[in-house]
């Protein structure tokens, strides 16, 4: 058997890995197994290896020349180092990202803990969302008084927003 | 704190015993941060890495934890203690290969350990003795609330902390214990066990050794995806699935006293006496009859203090714990096994012989039966 990364030495080591019932293969060489960190078990996981193999396909499939207008990566990087060029990278490749991380996590919305400063932020966001459509209402029920202290606090909002 | 007080006083975690201590030698929290629209270290060249190296170190170094902390740049740390840093589990392998740019911070009580520009810009991991993942959890966490303040965090509203490998993106935490599983081992019993617990999206490794190999029956428990799932619905699953595998270890142990006293018996007593004897031994076997040592001092066929010994042992036998002991330049894989040997012998010496009348009055004195 050929070996799954280089395509070139016989493969010696060959790993299999089952997340969620769905059973994975690898076979390696011995370089190539040294190489991915194969050899030092406590820093292994095996998506990280498939991240170098099939896995890249699917980022190509939804960009094809594409970098990042913030770090100047691009997929031909991540195809390298199975790793991202920096937080931006996420926006840049989102299409084919999100086929990744449907296969590797258990879903594809962040359920757990936030920063708080964001969390503040996304309230009051989300507070501004539901004046507007409050503001709207009251424009359309001609009720001038009620539109014209919305539109003061989602002002004052928006500007706090900007800070 | 200097590098000589961590070599004089190794970390909690190898030297008192904590909830479950028998089989779970430690619980280990990691967190993976990163600072917004800044390159990831691996992308980053060597003056940005040293930028954002200044950005973070003094908000790191003022965490309330931090307070007489050890704080080394990778770049002017020595290889040997690097190595030593890797072996107490205080820096991963991959964060002694760095050099300029990236940094390492550890409390003065050695639970908290924050690497800088690792693979991600922040590497935060706490370690404590026994299963104590939540509590771990909770240090790493009040850590994270004070830089949360201070630095700009990558954060995406949908896809939670960024990270330099989409493996750890969304909590970024990586929670695991390592267990320690010679009955499960020895009945056979454990690709059962680690199959099954892969089934359900975690993963069981060997510790030390290669592949699949788990040398001195080491094992790490650790959940491997961090997207979909809050951290304490993480952490509550890892939990639940090591309070299981600890049952079937105590089983294993108790099924092989019952039915294989005599092969057990005799497996911890050759273990006693090759460690006691040896002139020279290789890492590989030393860590395999520790384990049984250790095993037999569960049981009660060795006094209490002889786990503690066996775990000083397991770090203190490793290549960079005995070339720190000697002057010499560098030593030769050979002189290594004599020195390991030596200090194994010296050791086991203050071990009484094994007690068999311990195993029998506890099997059949208390009711354990099945």
């Amino acid at each position: 058997m050929v070996c799954d990364v280089c395509k070139k030495s016989d493969a010696t080591i060959y790993l299999t890995q089952i997340v969620e019932g769905k059973m994975q293969k690898v076979n390696l060489c011995e370089g190539c197994a040294k190489e991915k960190g194969v050899s030092d078990p406590t820093g292994f996981a095996m998506a990280d290896l498939l991240l170098g193999l099939g896995a890249t396909q699917q980022i190509e499939r939804g960009q094809t020349s594409q970098r990042c207008p913030v770090c100047g990566f691009t997929q031909a990087d991540f195809k390298k180092t199975g790793r991202l060029g920096c937080s931006a990278c996420y926006d840049t490749f989102a299409d084919g990202l999100a086929n990744l991380l449907k296969g590797m996590h258990k879903g594809l919305k962040h359920t757990g803990k936030m920063p708080a400063k964001l969390s503040r932020r996304y309230a009051m966001a989300d507070r501004v969302k539901s004046l507007e459509t409050e503001l709207h209402q009251a424009v359309q029920d001609e009720k001038y008084e009620d539109a014209a202290r919305l539109r003061d606090e989602i002002q004052k909002l928006e500007h706090e927003l900007q800070a | 704190m200097t590098f000589d007080d961590i070599v004089a006083k190794p970390g909690q975690w190898l030297q008192g015993e904590g909830p479950h201590g028998k089989i779970v030698v430690s619980s280990r929290i990691r967190f993976a941060r990163n600072l917004k629209d800044r390159p990831f270290p691996g992308w980053a060249k060597k003056a940005e890495r040293l930028q954002i190296l200044g950005e973070i170190s003094d908000h790191v170094a003022a965490i309330p934890t931090m307070d007489d902390s050890f704080n080394a740049s990778l770049a002017d740390l020595p290889a040997l203690q690097k190595q030593i840093l890797v072996e107490r589990h205080l820096v991963s392998r991959e964060h002694a290969s760095k050099s300029a740019g990236s940094a390492v911070v550890i409390s003065h009580d050695q639970q908290l350990s924050i690497m800088i520009n690792e693979e991600d810009h922040l590497r935060m991991q706490s370690l404590l003795p026994g299963l104590q993942l939540r509590e771990a959890y909770k240090i790493n966490n009040d850590a994270d609330l004070f830089l949360e303040d201070r630095l700009p965090y990558a954060f995406h509203p949908d896809l939670g902390y960024l990270t330099a490998c989409p493996t750890n993106v969304g909590t970024g935490l990586r929670a695991s214990a390592m267990v320690h599983l010679p009955g499960l081992v020895l009945s056979e019993q454990i690709n059962q066990i680690v199959n099954s617990v892969g089934k359900i999206g975690l993963a069981v490794r060997g510790l030390y050794g290669e592949g699949t190999e788990a040398l001195g029956n080491l094992f790490q428990v650790s959940n491997q995806t961090t997207l979909g799932e809050a951290e304490e619905e993480i952490i509550d699953r890892l939990v639940k699935v090591i309070e299981q595998v600890i049952e079937h270890e105590q089983n294993a142990r108790q099924t092989l006293l019952e039915r294989r006293a005599n092969m057990l018996l005799d497996q911890i007593g050759r273990a006693y006496g090759i460690l006691g004897q040896a002139r020279s031994i290789a890492s590989k076997e030393a860590l395999n009859l520790l384990s049984i040592v250790k095993l037999g001092a569960d049981l009660g066929i060795f006094p209490e203090p002889t786990q503690l010994a066996v775990d000083e042992l397991f770090m203190t036998t490793q290549p960079a714990h005995l070339q720190l002991g000697v002057k010499q330049e560098k030593l030769s894989p050979e002189e290594r096994d004599t020195l390991r040997a030596d200090l194994v012998r010296a050791k086991v010496k203050q071990i009484p012989e094994p007690n068999i009348a311990k195993v029998t009055t506890t099997t059949n004195g208390n009711g354990k039966k099945k």
